[in-house]
């Protein structure tokens, strides 16, 4: 596949801090790329570099084969969408479609049409004479892309675009978002800190921390095989229960309290005996009633939160709060004690020391 | 059971919560008001009057009595006949030598710190912190430190006594100032929109025309109202760096005012008074909700 963007080395400073660090990524053509982590992470500064609205410490950038380091933002053949729209208030919606086109010197009818395109697929059509005022959240949004859209740019650039919409507004919009990037088989960067997004978007996911991309997959390695503590308790709502106990018997079970789990079926790499974290997601544990004393963990539930589809059990065990997702039916009483079985195809474990995954 | 117990068990509270007229937070806040109100409006009361009373029945010495007689002759003698020194001519020559100060140092300054403000907030330049430091140090120099060496600084460029001289001089220190205000103002609205019109392709000058000036109207009022009434009322530049022909009005108003021949014709000095500070007034009374809302918008986000 050909390379549609290309970061070499990328090293971002303010002064003494610095919160880009080497950073080297491929995103390939048509790809949807999402950018995920935490507030300050640096996901958002790595999308103004490559839009060129921030000047790199180092490295290098490339769009479609050019060096764009030095390049000014209209000349990189980018379009960009805002997290707050960043409409033109004076301007109508076809005023703020036609303005960079305007600016690039594009002729009318040229305009015309993109316009009307751009409209079409976003089901503005009926909006184009109104101001932003006068739009909702999720018209706005439509018009922010429509403007990235009639500016043909083989890059597309997403700031959190759907962070000030509403819940069932932000579904819908994700959805036709999914749609358009299908449609327009173009390639797309977003930035987000909502997982969801980032797991349903996303070919690939890039979870960054403190200005270090910490993983880069797609979305189903990233949720079951994270590379690192990091990632592993970012991504999953709610998040993976992480064990701490040690290998023995060669690398075959887990202990944990009182507790000696076969460590069958894990997928990963060679095991050694010693201290580690097992970390287990809510919804590949299973709840028993019976179980085997010794063999299975023990755990008294504290409390349930029905969330319809499923419910989420809290529960304690050997002193440690830990969640497991349910069935919405499988109704469990406070305080009664339960067995807890791990699906060990499914649970990661981590050494201790360095937090990656074994 | 009392009475007034009673009253309150009959009075089911529903809806609205009823409001006393005279509670003391009614009759603290208007009291203050209304005293304030009267504070400036007497002065302003007596000048009027006695602007319109002729001097004999000024010195009946009733100075809160509205006139028996109106006249409107001290008005026309403070705008074409008043005497300073030996020019008889009245304020008139000092209220175009004025106007012609006021406007171009107001739409100079305007102009200029305008772009300052935009180029501080939104173009990261390299030392723009220094320069936007040493402007705001400006601000704080006492102007008699900078009155003598600007009089050698115009004379050498022989605008010394000039109109022009004057309009250069009310245009840097109106820069400290007015630069801050749209600087702040710049900074207020959302950096996004300065980034999108980026990506847009728009450069330095079509950002700003295009996209900041149109919402800065309320910013732009305010710049205005300070410059206008600030150089307006502004004595102490007009009477150093102009000569008596090219006297601002307010320096001419003194002039009248205090000089010492004849007798002193009060309601004469009263309308001189009134004619100088009609433009201020009037630059108030039109823009007064455009301007709160341009120092409420320059405070506030969004």
């Amino acid at each position: 596949m050909n390379k549609s963007i290309e970061v070499k080395d990328l090293d971002l400073a303010f002064g003494s801090v610095k919160v880009l660090k080497k950073l080297n990524i491929d995103i390939f053509e048509g790809e949807f790329l999402v950018l995920l982590g935490p507030s300050g992470c640096g996901k958002s500064t790595l999308l103004n570099c490559l839009a060129g609205l921030l000047d790199i410490t180092d490295g290098q950038i490339f769009i479609d084969g050019k060096n764009v380091t030095w390049a000014e933002p209209k000349d990189r053949g980018i379009g960009m969408v805002f997290q707050s729209y960043a409409l033109y208030p004076q301007m109508t919606v076809k005023g703020n479609l036609s303005f960079g086109l305007k600016n690039q010197k594009v002729s009318k009818e040229e305009i015309a049409k993109r316009i009307a395109y751009a409209a079409d697929i976003l089901q503005i059509e009926d909006l184009l004479d109104r101001k932003p005022a006068a739009l909702s959240g999720g018209q706005r949004q439509r018009v922010a892309i429509g403007r990235a859209l009639v500016r043909e740019a083989n890059v597309f650039l997403f700031d959190e675009p759907l962070s000030n919409l509403d819940a069932k507004l932000r579904a819908e919009l994700r959805v036709e978002l999914k749609r358009l990037h299908n449609r327009l088989g173009n390639t797309m960067v977003y930035v987000t800190h909502d997982q969801i997004e980032a797991l349903t978007l996303a070919d690939r996911i890039a979870i960054m921390r403190s200005g270090i991309i910490q993983q880069l997959d797609d979305p189903h390695t990233i949720y079951n095989k994270p590379t690192n503590l990091f990632v592993a308790g970012f991504i999953g709502s709610p998040s993976m229960n992480f064990l701490k106990g040690e290998i023995t018997d060669g690398g075959k079970a887990f202990k944990f309290g009182n507790t000696t789990m076969s460590l069958d079926g894990y997928d990963g790499g060679k095991l050694t005996d010693g201290t580690a974290i097992l970390g287990v997601r809510p919804e590949y544990t299973t709840v028993d009633t019976t179980g085997i004393a010794g063999k299975t963990l023990e755990a008294v539930v504290d409390l349930d939160e029905p969330m319809g589809s499923d419910s989420l059990l809290w529960l304690t065990a050997e002193g440690q709060a830990m969640s497991v997702r349910i069935k919405a039916e499988d109704i469990v009483d406070k305080k009664t004690v339960v067995h807890l079985k791990f699906d060990m195809t499914k649970a990661s474990l981590f050494d201790v020391n360095t937090e990656q995954r074994i | 059971m009392t009475a007034i117990d009673v009253n309150i068990e009959a009075v089911e509270p529903r809806g609205t919560k009823p409001k006393k007229v005279l509670s003391n937070r009614n009759i603290m806040v208007y009291g203050v008001l209304i005293v304030a109100a009267i504070y400036y409006l007497i002065p302003l009361y007596v000048m009027i009057m006695t602007s319109v009373k002729g001097m004999p029945e000024i010195r009946m010495g009733n100075i809160f009595s509205p006139p028996v007689e109106i006249t409107f002759e001290p008005w026309v003698k403070a705008w074409a006949h008043a005497c300073t020194g030996l020019n008889c001519d009245g304020l008139s020559r000092g209220f175009w030598n004025s106007v012609m100060i006021t406007v171009p140092s107001t739409i100079i300054s305007i102009l200029i710190a305008s772009v300052n403000g935009y180029a501080l907030a939104n173009w990261k330049f390299k030392g723009a912190n220094v320069f936007f430091t040493i402007l705001i140090f400006g601000a704080f120099i006492p102007y008699q430190v900078l009155i003598y060496p600007i009089v050698l600084l115009l004379s050498q460029i022989g605008l010394y006594t000039k109109l022009a001289g004057l309009v250069i001089v009310h245009t840097v220190f109106g820069m400290p100032i007015l630069t801050l205000l749209f600087r702040n103002y710049f900074i207020s609205l959302p950096e996004e929109l300065f980034k999108a019109a980026r990506v847009d392709g728009a450069a330095f000058w079509g950002i700003f025309i295009k996209i900041m000036l149109p919402m800065s109207l309320p910013i732009f009022v305010v710049a205005i109202i300070l410059q206008v009434t600030g150089i307006w009322n502004d004595f102490l530049f007009g009477v150093i760096y102009t000569k008596p022909a090219n006297y601002p009005i307010t320096v001419q108003l003194n002039n009248i005012v205090n000089s010492v021949q004849g007798v002193k014709e009060y309601n004469v000095n009263m309308a001189a008074t009134m004619l100088t500070a009609i433009v201020p007034l009037v630059v108030y009374f039109v823009s007064g909700k455009l301007f709160v809302r341009g120092i409420a918008a320059g405070a506030v986000k969004g």
